[in-house]
């Protein structure tokens, strides 16, 4: 039992039911697990299905957007199937969520304090002093100077980086055992960004929790993960460990991401753009969904989907050309 | 929180201007209206010189400017000067329907919110929806329908077919009030609603989009507590601009209904005194009224302050001026 991980992604598969019974399928098939106390990265680009593929662990998913196949099994219990109000006793003290614009996350017209302090209340039984003593501590522990004054601030009147603080503070009041960040520093200067990053990865050690963690960002994987999936057109095409990865890429689609994105060990090396655009949900390719950006396309790519098979030890990648491209161009 | 309520005292310098232009144009306007008082009065068989007698007494005589500047004195010493058709003082008498037509205003604003929120929240709930269908043909409803036929129909129904409720009047004691109360306020009610169900329905819709109801959600809120806690204060602030525009409209239909359920109010006072040509109530109604607008726009100013904390409207006029 021990061995079972905090959270098992199996087969799932998102997309929209529409009238006439068809399915527009946005992701496909995603699967990934995440251990306790794991630091998982998703990486993709805008409209790859990671985002989503999030918000259906949190039960966030927008409205016409459905669970079509598959299963989310948090500590052997499935999250799909379970009803909603097994669901919302879990959100919190179980699995707790910090999204991307702290501005728009929080709720205007409440004091933070309060904000912070709902959650402990409803899931720990607290009372309003106690909750928003906890809430005050929370506030200390995410480095929020003065925080028995601030706990009284409406958001607009904190700056961006210490509203994400108290989006932490917020999601971390019931010490939850996941914790699901989508983009949670794309708001901030990169300054801030990497203080809010060392902080989390600082809270999540001292309370266990497992993170996953959602960015376009490798830069920011690259700090904070152990461990990534990297997202294309709804599906994972290449997944292990981090520095494994960005060391050595197995997927071409991984490849450009890492060409083109800047490394200052490296200044004088040339970014490469990826060629083209991720194609549309409603127009998917038949084969590999990457095969029309792919340089290394080969006529197979276009007709068949490469399913995630494993090439290194704690890697796996979903290309048919993986082995031929990689051994010729060692990295 | 108190000193976002800076704004008051100057809002309220302000509305003094505003204050004597209502004063003039109430007394320009009944002077404009045809018909002597004097005849009015006196009948249509009173001899000129009857007439003439009876307009110095009442000061008809004098220039213009000097008649609005002895209404303006007689105005601040507290005398609204005298009832031409009851011989008694207008203040009693407007002292007097004040308090109904008040009530009345404020039971119709409580009925309208006890019907707008839950139906503008359950058609938010899901926008297409047949409660959403529902709601919006009621508003449809509402807002195509007069409120005097409204009146009307309440009374044939409620009153007289039902005998659930009285067909009019005002009753005696506190209880009695609302209950006599409540068909009219019913029918102001049903005339608000529609405005008020259109807004909170769109501001909900908004408001359950946004990403701080994510927020809530992933703390494990939901049902009546995420619409208690998150969604209604939000979803209330541009309501409560656009009720405190609509109040004014309803105190202009709230005369007409006062008179269609013989509530004792201003309204009826105002009509009986329109037909009697009684100039000193025409004159204090309307300046009620006007002055009852005036200081809804700085009640709703201060509501719509204490509901949004990102709102300054102290900091706002220091840097207009």
């Amino acid at each position: 039992m021990s061995e079972q991980p905090l959270l098992s992604v199996r087969g799932l598969t998102l997309g929209i039911r529409h009238k006439n019974d068809s399915v527009t399928t946005i992701v496909d098939g995603v699967d990934f697990e995440v251990a306790e106390g794991e630091r998982f990265g998703i990486v993709g680009e805008s409209g790859s299905g990671k985002s989503l593929t999030l918000r259906a662990i949190a039960n966030l998913l927008p409205r016409g957007v459905e669970v079509l196949s598959g299963s989310i099994d948090y500590r052997g219990r499935d999250l799909v199937r379970m009803p909603a109000d097994g669901r919302r006793r879990l959100a919190g003290p179980e699995i707790a969520m910090i999204f991307q614009e702290p501005m728009t996350a929080l709720n205007p017209v409440m004091k933070v304090g309060e904000q912070i302090a709902e959650s402990p209340r409803r899931h720990l039984g607290l009372g309003k002093e106690e909750a928003h003593r906890l809430a005050v501590e929370m506030m200390r522990r995410t480095g929020i100077p003065d925080p028995a004054r601030r706990a009284h601030a409406y958001p607009h009147e904190l700056s961006g980086g210490l509203r994400q603080r108290i989006m932490i503070a917020m999601a971390l009041s019931c010490s939850p055992k996941l914790l699901l960040c989508d983009e949670p520093t794309t708001a901030l200067d990169v300054t801030v960004q990497h203080q809010v990053l060392r902080l989390l990865e600082r809270l999540c050690e001292d309370t266990g929790t497992a993170l996953v963690f959602v960015t376009h960002d490798l830069g920011v994987v690259n700090q904070t993960c152990r461990e990534l999936a990297v997202m294309y057109a709804g599906g994972i095409v290449e997944r292990g460990k981090v520095k494994e990865v960005f060391a050595d890429p197995r997927h071409p689609y991984t490849k450009g991401l890492l060409d083109s994105a800047p490394d200052f060990d490296r200044p004088d090396h040339e970014l490469v753009a990826i060629p083209g655009f991720p194609p549309d949900v409603f127009d998917r390719p038949a084969g590999c969904a990457f095969a029309p950006r792919c340089v290394y396309a080969v006529d197979h790519c276009l007709e068949a989907s490469p399913p995630l098979e494993p090439v290194l030890p704690d890697r796996e990648a979903a290309c048919f050309e993986s082995a031929t491209i990689f051994e010729r161009t060692p990295a | 929180m108190l000193h976002r309520l800076r704004f008051v005292p100057g809002r309220i310098v302000q509305a003094i201007p505003v204050a004597i232009g209502v004063t003039i144009l109430v007394f320009l306007m009944s002077h404009l209206l045809p018909g002597n008082p004097a005849v009015a009065l006196l009948g249509d068989r009173a001899t000129p010189d009857r007439v003439a007698a009876l307009s110095k007494h009442l000061g008809l005589d004098k220039p213009l400017w000097l008649q609005y500047l002895i209404f303006l004195g007689n105005l601040l010493r507290g005398s609204l000067g005298e009832s031409l058709s009851y011989q008694q003082p207008v203040s009693g008498l407007v002292l007097h329907a004040v308090p109904v037509t008040l009530s009345l205003l404020l039971f119709a604003l409580v009925l309208s919110l006890l019907i707008s929120v839950p139906l503008a929240g359950l058609a938010a709930t899901r926008p297409g929806g047949a409660r959403d269908l529902a709601a919006r043909t009621f508003t449809l409803l509402g807002q195509g329908m007069p409120q005097f036929w409204v009146g009307i129909m309440l009374i044939l129904l409620l009153a007289v077919k039902v005998r659930a409720f009285p067909v009019g009047g005002y009753g005696d004691t506190a209880a009695d009030h609302l209950y006599y109360l409540f068909l009219p306020a019913l029918t102001l009610a049903i005339a608000m609603c529609p405005t008020i169900i259109r807004s909170l329905r769109a501001s909900t819709i908004q408001v359950l989009g946004s990403d701080y109801i994510g927020t809530a959600r992933s703390k494990g809120i939901a049902g009546a507590q995420l619409f208690r806690t998150h969604v209604l204060r939000n979803a209330a602030i541009p309501t409560v601009s656009i009720i405190g525009v609509n109040l004014g409209y309803l105190v202009g239909g709230s005369l007409v209904i006062e008179k269609v359920f013989a509530v004792p109010g201003l309204g009826s006072l105002m009509v009986n005194a329109i037909f009697a040509r009684d100039f000193p109530i025409i004159q204090a109604v309307a300046l009620f009224v006007a002055l009852f607008v005036v200081v809804v726009g700085i009640l709703t100013d201060i509501v719509y302050t204490l509901l949004d904390p990102r709102v300054d409207l102290a900091a706002a006029q220091g840097a207009a001026s």
